[in-house]
């Protein structure tokens, strides 16, 4: 097996090409770096990663290079030794390995790469603001925390700094602090690399450089938001987020987005039950290292104000607060007799999670085997927006990231779940104009277009319609009952996207006071007693259905395909 | 007996840059003859054997160069001309393309030649329109002559070349950034290896070399290798990794002296001699304090310093201008062979800050340590000049100085070496001088407020 030393630490790299800061990383060791990124070409301008590099002949010699070299830029292969900054800091059980005289002579090993990263944040600190109090990234900056790492601790610099005025003209969603900027390029090659709309660039040069767009150009493509993911430091700000909070206060939820069938894995960024952005979660078997601006930015609903926070049941006309000690009774007597008269039609939803449809099911189908299950509303909107575009925007080959046409993300775990209870998948719009004596929208929308283009311009409401949504749409307002939804924030469970790819998640923010989530009203309605877990659910679920029998232990964190 | 020119033998003749009168001259015979009986690998071997080494700066064997080239590449294979003379106080790639361009486009097409290529851009920098006119009037002279163009002289080999005018930038010089720029891109130096013989210009194999250096060839292939290592100095027999200083070299002066001009000579004649003798001596009857010895990039030498290891009385001023004799003075090496004066009436803080304003508007800004080591030296000599300096600012001006570039390993391309060598061999051999303009506070009568980009 070919083995690498970093830090003296022998690592086997097996068929992989790697470069140094991977290899390190597989020894644990981190290589500070600022203009490397995985999935963007290698620039090797930023100079934080430097470290020694040499080589291990079979005979136990070392042979070191005089100087230091990026990490980024050399690739390892069997032999290669890596020395870094933190060499003072290696394991101590590993046998050090046999460095020549010429080599250490200069200094101990690592006093090179730590000097130079040392003199690189110096440099980076030049023109660097300084303005951490003021600044949105502060906690989760890269140069906070390599200064603080690495740097030294006190500035030598004395002479004005440049303040270049800031760009918020940049994009509507996307300001730039100009002078907080490292010039690493990161997000100059993301709009090349992966978007391919290519509108920012550098311009100027030396220590006037900035980033920039070209005149009449702005930042303007579906997923513009993730240079502000990509930039190290406060330079690229997300208006949406900007002054909103502390990133200290926030906590990060490890989550899969619902706005597409791509189900991008993303963090969830929330303080005191509030979201406050997402940003993405690399997951290679999902989405690689970005998301989409439509679900970076699509979260707000689930703060909305319009938001249907408690259950209401409608009396003489009029929607009335219901609490749940009373509306649980009055739905299982409604659920009941619709059972009885073989007239209960439920739908739901391809925001519902696994989980949840498979209690559903079991619920409805329990009452009544006549009992139907429909697939609600799948909401497609245009074709898949394939990435990178060339300058006519037509997508090029080979693809770097994909915005689905179905903007839902869990149409084949719910599918799934129907096949296995009633054979077939019913869609909605084959029984939209049926008239049940009940019918059950289990919804969860996070927009009220996704449920109303899915009902004729003159349908109205038949039989009792229990709605349980997000918002108020014309559903809900002609509904007898209204439950409300929850968001998939508020979730436990798994979706299954495009690709059949199961992704289990956790909840980020709890529902409103007086919500209750799919799960826990299943329960109820069930009579199930104990904790409603998301877990235990599907285990049942990967009992009961085949396809879903990989979800029985835990899920991978890329999660799991299914069906192969 | 003086040195008779052979690079610039035609400078002076009437309408120089024409093909007649080059023909006349004996012009296109070589490459005639060369492209009827001399195969590429010979002519390859032939300046490789001639110890030809590139003229652009960093002095690196020119045949040496082609033969990195992939053996059996299906082609096509690039020749850039780097007519990007940037460097401050040169002008000897000038001379020649403007005097005397068909010298060079000999050079070229016998380049073209031995590394087996069709096409050859010419990067002109943009400074340059008279050599821009003068090379591409010489160009179009060629197509017309069926020099250039398809089947040449009946050989069936086709054979293009490419005027290109930069838009004024130093880092065009270097020779990714100047292959980036020909493709239309921002003039970042590119990360190496690969380098650029094996993946260069529009992805394909590329040899980038100097003007001077292809007139050399041109010279070399018509005049043989025992004439073209008759001149300058051979290898130092002490040193296995020294590849000599042969032929003759384009030495342009500027600065203090009487005379600034380019003059053409053996290589290896000292600094004194060429500032003294060609140079007709410095300006106004003063002394030389310092001299730069090839192209601002170089560092400085102090007139008045003994030579380490030279005879008596040799000071620093007696070093040979050949590949090796400035770094025997801690300069960095020939460079361009542009020979700046500084007389001693003249302030080193002064030359210091021009020094830095120049590294500090040429930058890049690709790697961190550059673009703000040369932003932040000329921040510091310039509050030096307005008299603000403080004591610790000489060892933060080496300490930054000594830092950024190759040779420690923390920028892509050579700039910051340059940028950082005047600046420390000035500090380290001029301390004195800034140590007292330090304590007396005085303002330079040049220094005016430093420009701030954006301040507000």
């Amino acid at each position: 097996m070919p083995t690498v030393y970093v830090n003296d630490t022998p690592v086997e790299i097996g068929t992989g090409k790697l470069n140094c800061i991977q290899a390190a990383d597989r020894a644990g060791v981190l290589v500070p770096h600022y203009c490397y990124h995985e999935a963007l070409s290698v620039v090797a301008s930023c100079r934080m990663c430097l470290v020694e590099v040499g080589e291990r002949k079979p005979d136990g010699t070392v042979v070191m290079q005089p100087k230091v070299v990026p990490g980024c830029q050399t690739p390892v292969k069997d032999g290669t030794v890596v020395v870094t900054g933190e060499y003072d800091k290696r394991d101590p059980a590993a046998e050090p390995l046999n460095y020549p005289a010429d080599y250490t002579k200069g200094g101990k090993p690592g006093e090179r790469a730590k000097k130079s990263q040392a003199d690189t944040l110096e440099g980076l600190l030049v023109n660097h603001p300084l303005d951490c109090p003021v600044c949105d990234k502060a906690g989760e900056c890269k140069l906070q925390d390599y200064s603080y790492g690495y740097g030294r601790s006190e500035s030598r610099m004395v002479d004005d700094k440049f303040a270049p005025p800031n760009k918020p003209h940049l994009s509507s969603k996307i300001t730039l602090f100009t002078d907080r900027c490292i010039m690493c390029t990161r997000c100059v090659r993301f709009t090349r690399e992966i978007s391919g709309t290519a509108e920012l660039m550098v311009s100027g040069r030396g220590d006037h450089e900035e980033i920039d767009v070209f005149p009449g150009r702005p930042l303007e493509n579906k997923l513009s938001g993730n240079v502000v993911d990509l930039c190290p430091v406060g330079a690229l700000g997300s208006k949406d987020f900007l002054y909103k909070q502390r990133v200290w206060y926030l906590k990060a939820a490890e989550q899969v987005c619902s706005r597409c069938s791509t189900g991008c894995s993303v963090y969830v960024d929330h303080n005191k039950d509030i979201v406050y952005r997402l940003t993405a979660r690399e997951n290679p078997q999902a989405n690689g290292h970005f998301i989409c601006d439509e679900g970076r930015w699509g979260y707000h609903f689930a703060n909305s104000g319009e938001r249907l926070t408690r259950p209401q049941v409608k009396r003489e006309g009029r929607f009335q607060p219901a609490p749940w000690v009373q509306l649980t009774p009055l739905l299982k007597d409604e659920l009941a007799d619709a059972a009885k008269g073989g007239g209960l039609l439920a739908v739901l939803s391809p925001f519902l999670t696994v989980e949840e449809a498979f209690l559903y099911a079991t619920l409805f189908k329990g009452l009544s085997p006549d009992a139907r299950l429909i697939l609600g509303p799948v909401p497609v909107v245009g074709e898949d927006d394939r990435y990178p575009k060339d300058v006519r925007g037509n997508p090029v080959e080979p693809t770097t990231f994909v915005i689905r046409a179905e903007k839902c993300p869990n149409r084949r775990g719910v599918e799934a779940v129907l096949a296995h209870f009633t054979g077939s998948v019913t869609p909605f719009a084959e029984v939209v104009r049926d008239r049940p004596a009940l019918m059950w929208f289990a919804g969860g929308y996070p927009a009220k277009e996704h449920v109303e283009a899915a009902f004729p311009t003159d349908w109205t409401a038949s039989g009792t319609v229990v709605a349980q949504d997000i918002l108020p749409t014309l559903l809900t307002a002609s509904a007898e009952y209204v439950i409300p939804a929850t968001a998939s924030f508020e979730k436990d469970g798994t979706f299954v996207n495009h690709a059949g790819l199961a992704q289990t998640f956790g909840r980020a923010t709890r529902p409103p006071h007086e919500a209750r989530s799919e799960l826990q009203l299943a329960f109820d309605l069930l009579g199930r007693r104990g904790l409603v877990q998301a877990a235990a659910v599907r285990k049942e679920l990967a009992a009961a259905i085949p396809l879903f029998a990989p979800l029985a232990g835990d899920v991978p964190k890329d999660g799991v395909k299914l069906g192969s | 007996m003086p040195y008779e020119p052979v690079l610039l033998a035609r400078v002076n003749k009437p309408g120089s840059h024409a093909l007649d009168g080059y023909r006349a001259d004996g012009g296109y015979a070589t490459f005639e003859k060369a492209l009827k009986d001399l195969k590429p690998e010979a002519l390859t071997a032939q300046v490789k054997d001639s110890g030809l080494r590139g003229r652009g700066g960093a002095g690196f064997p020119t045949g040496l160069k082609w033969t990195f080239l992939p053996k059996d590449h299906p082609g096509p294979v690039y020749l850039c001309v780097n007519a990007d003379e940037s460097e401050p106080c040169t002008y000897n790639n000038r001379v020649l393309m403007e005097k005397d361009p068909h010298q060079v486009l000999e050079g070229v097409l016998l380049t073209c030649h031995a590394i087996k290529s069709q096409k050859a851009f010419f990067y002109i920098r943009y400074e340059y329109g008279d050599a821009f006119r003068a090379v591409q009037g010489a160009v179009d002279e060629l197509y017309a002559a069926k020099l250039l163009g398809p089947n040449v002289l009946g050989s069936g080999k086709t054979f293009d070349v490419v005027v290109h005018r930069g838009a004024g930038a130093y880092i065009c010089g270097e020779e990714t950034g100047l292959i980036e720029s020909l493709e239309g891109k921002r003039a970042w130096p590119r990360i190496k290896p690969p380098f650029p013989a094996v993946e260069g210009a529009f992805r394909k194999p590329t040899i980038v070399n100097n003007v001077e250096t292809l007139a050399c060839v041109t010279q070399i292939v018509k005049r043989g290798k025992e004439w073209f290592q008759s001149l300058g100095v051979p290898p130092d027999p002490k040193n296995p990794r020294d590849a000599g200083s042969y032929g003759p070299k384009l030495y342009t002066l500027a600065g203090h002296v009487n005379k600034p001009v380019c003059v053409e000579l053996p290589m290896g004649v000292t600094c004194r001699e060429l500032v003294e003798v060609h140079g007709g001596g410095v300006w106004k009857g003063r002394k030389a304090k310092a001299v730069n010895p090839g192209g601002l990039s170089m560092g400085y030498l102090d007139v008045d310093a003994p030579l380490k290891g030279g005879a008596d009385g040799q000071t620093e001023y007696d070093i040979p201008l050949d590949f090796n004799g400035p770094g025997r003075v801690g300069c960095l090496g020939l460079g361009t062979a542009a020979v700046t004066v500084i007389d001693d009436q003249t302030s080193m803080v002064d030359v210091l800050h021009n020094t830095c304003q120049f590294f500090a508007h040429e930058s890049c800004g690709q790697c961190t340590p550059c673009r703000e080591g040369t932003g932040w030296m000329l921040k510091i000599v310039d509050r030096m000049r307005r008299g603000q300096g403080r004591k610790e600012d000489l060892d933060i001006l080496v300490d930054v100085a000594d830092r950024i570039g190759i040779m420690p390993g923390t920028t892509i391309c050579g700039l910051a070496d340059g940028a950082g060598w005047p600046v420390k061999t000035a500090i380290r051999k001029f301390r004195a001088e800034f140590e007292a303009a330090i304590r007396s506070g005085e303002r330079s009568k040049y220094a005016k407020s430093l420009a701030m980009a954006g301040a507000h």
